[in-house]
Parts: C-alpha cells; sequence; structure tokens
C-alpha cells in the first residue's frame, strides 16, 4: 500500500464519517463544523489526485468563504431552540427515503466501476503536465485562453448574486425598521 | 488494488452525493438543508476531479472552478432568503412555512 492509497483511504473516511455528521447533529453549529471538517478533508483528496489549484481553492472558498458565511447566519438569526426535526420525520418516511437514495448510489456506483479501466480521452499524462509547468499553470492557461468566456460570465453571475443578496437583506431589515 | 486509482475516488464522491442527499430529504433545517446542497456539490466536484484525472485531461478542474462560484452564488442568496424568511417567520423549519396552504 503506498502512501497516496493510504492519504485517500483516510481522508476519504474522514470525509464519509463528517458528512454523515453533518445531517445526523441536531444543532446546526455542530452540522456547520462538521461539514468544515468534510471541506478539508476534501482538499486532501483533491491533492491526492495532484489537482493542487482545486485544493487550494477549496480551502480559500468553501471552508474560509462559504463556512464563515454559514457560521455567520446561524449566529445572527440565533435559534432559542434546536429544531428537533429528525424527529419530526416518521421512521417511514426516514426508511423510504434511505432505500431510494442507496439504490441511486448503488446504481451509480456500478455505472461508476464500469469505468474502470477506460482508455483515457486526452493525452496530458503525469509527466507531460510536470513538464508544462504543472497543475496550476495548465489550468490557469486553459482558463485564460479557452475558457474566458465563461470566466467572465461567472463574474456577472457573482456580481448578479451581491446585488440579489443586498436586494433581499435590505428590504427585510426596511420592513423591521418601518414597523418598529 | 495496491495503487491508487480515479475509480475508488469515484465511489467516496458517489457516497458524499448520496448521504447529502439523504440529508437534504429527511432534515427540516433550512440552514442544515443548505449544508446539504453544499456537501452535493462537494461530491460531484469530486467526480469531477477523478474524472479528469481518469481521462488525463485538465477539463475537469475547469468545470469545478465553475461549479464552486456557482456554489458561492447559490449560497449567499439562499442564506439571504433564509435571513428574510426568518424576519418575516421566524423560524427556519421548512414545515412551518406553509402560507400558501392557509
Amino acid at each position: 500500500m503506498d502512501a497516496r492509497l493510504l492519504a485517500f483511504f483516510i481522508f476519504s473516511t474522514i470525509a464519509v464519517f463528517g458528512s454523515l455528521m453533518v445531517i445526523f447533529k441536531k444543532n446546526p453549529v455542530a452540522s456547520a463544523f462538521a461539514l468544515v471538517v468534510v471541506f478539508f478533508s476534501f482538499a486532501g483528496l483533491y491533492a491526492v489526485m495532484a489537482a493542487h489549484l482545486v485544493a487550494a481553492l477549496q480551502i480559500l472558498v468553501y471552508t474560509g468563504a462559504i463556512m464563515v458565511l454559514f457560521v455567520f447566519v446561524i449566529m445572527l438569526l440565533n435559534q432559542d431552540s434546536p429544531i428537533e426535526d429528525l424527529k419530526a420525520s416518521s421512521g417511514a418516511f426516514k426508511g423510504i427515503a434511505a432505500i431510494a437514495v442507496s439504490g441511486l448510489v448503488y446504481l451509480l456506483i456500478r455505472a461508476a466501476l464500469l469505468a474502470r479501466g477506460v482508455r483515457p480521452a486526452g493525452d496530458l499524462t503525469d509527466e507531460k503536465l510536470a513538464n508544462a509547468g504543472g497543475n496550476v499553470r495548465a489550468v490557469s492557461e486553459s482558463l485564460f485562453s479557452d475558457h474566458l468566456f465563461h470566466f467572465e460570465l461567472t463574474s456577472f453571475l457573482l456580481l448578479g448574486a451581491i446585488v440579489g443578496t443586498i436586494a433581499l437583506a435590505k428590504r427585510g431589515a426596511g420592513k423591521e425598521g418601518a414597523a418598529t | 488494488m495496491n495503487a491508487f486509482e480515479p475509480w475508488m475516488m469515484l465511489v467516496v464522491s458517489l457516497l458524499i452525493f448520496g448521504i447529502g442527499l439523504f440529508g437534504l430529504i429527511v432534515r427540516k433545517n433550512l440552514l442544515v438543508m443548505l449544508m446539504c446542497v453544499e456537501l452535493m456539490l462537494n461530491g460531484v466536484n469530486l467526480s469531477f476531479v477523478a474524472f479528469s484525472k481518469m481521462h488525463q485531461s485538465i477539463e475537469g478542474h475547469l468545470a469545478v472552478l465553475f461549479v464552486m462560484t456557482v456554489a458561492a452564488a447559490e449560497s449567499a442568496v439562499g442564506l439571504g432568503l433564509v435571513i428574510a424568511l426568518f424576519r418575516t417567520l421566524r423560524t427556519v423549519d421548512s414545515d412551518q412555512i406553509q402560507m400558501l396552504r392557509d
């Protein structure tokens, strides 16, 4: 067993158990911190696959930005008592959901196992990638040449998200301020 | 099974996706539901990178970058909606949001 396989097993175990904790913890804060653990282990999994840029962005964007947003909103809402939502839904409903989801995942895993030993569509082997200046350089060059238009489109998406979020937040605040 | 191969990563990504989907169905807290959506998106990201590795191509990494952008925008707008809902209804329980039914 080489080091890469060992790292894969460690990080994937942490990821699976962490995501189970996300959905089974009653307190949203506990779920949020379990999600932080999951995101860090995902960064480790990306590093196992030598996707260095994606691993760095995973930590920056997800654990840095999105999780801070989540924890901030949980703090802002300041619920007095956690919702007993796992007990609220009936056992039969949960059972049906579990069977359906596990069936779906089973079929998808069967399909994924068909991909073993597939002939690679590209020719960018690890040696070629290293000679071309590494993963970060290859991704960046492709992003800013072939996919420049899509990259610019994401800036429009983010602008729309900023305007929409501010409009949503401001509108509610104005109403509340007028009421009091 | 002595070396790491990309199909193992596909299995993990599908497990995470399934856990996120199950959580999205059974949980009623809107915040946790949004977290489950993030889990599902992360599972798909992992499969993108695994396919990229499997096919010796760089395109999957670019897809992951775009999915991350969409996820960031989605969680920002989603949490803004949750805050707006909480201001009017004083709850984040999705079973309590049933004004169309009354």
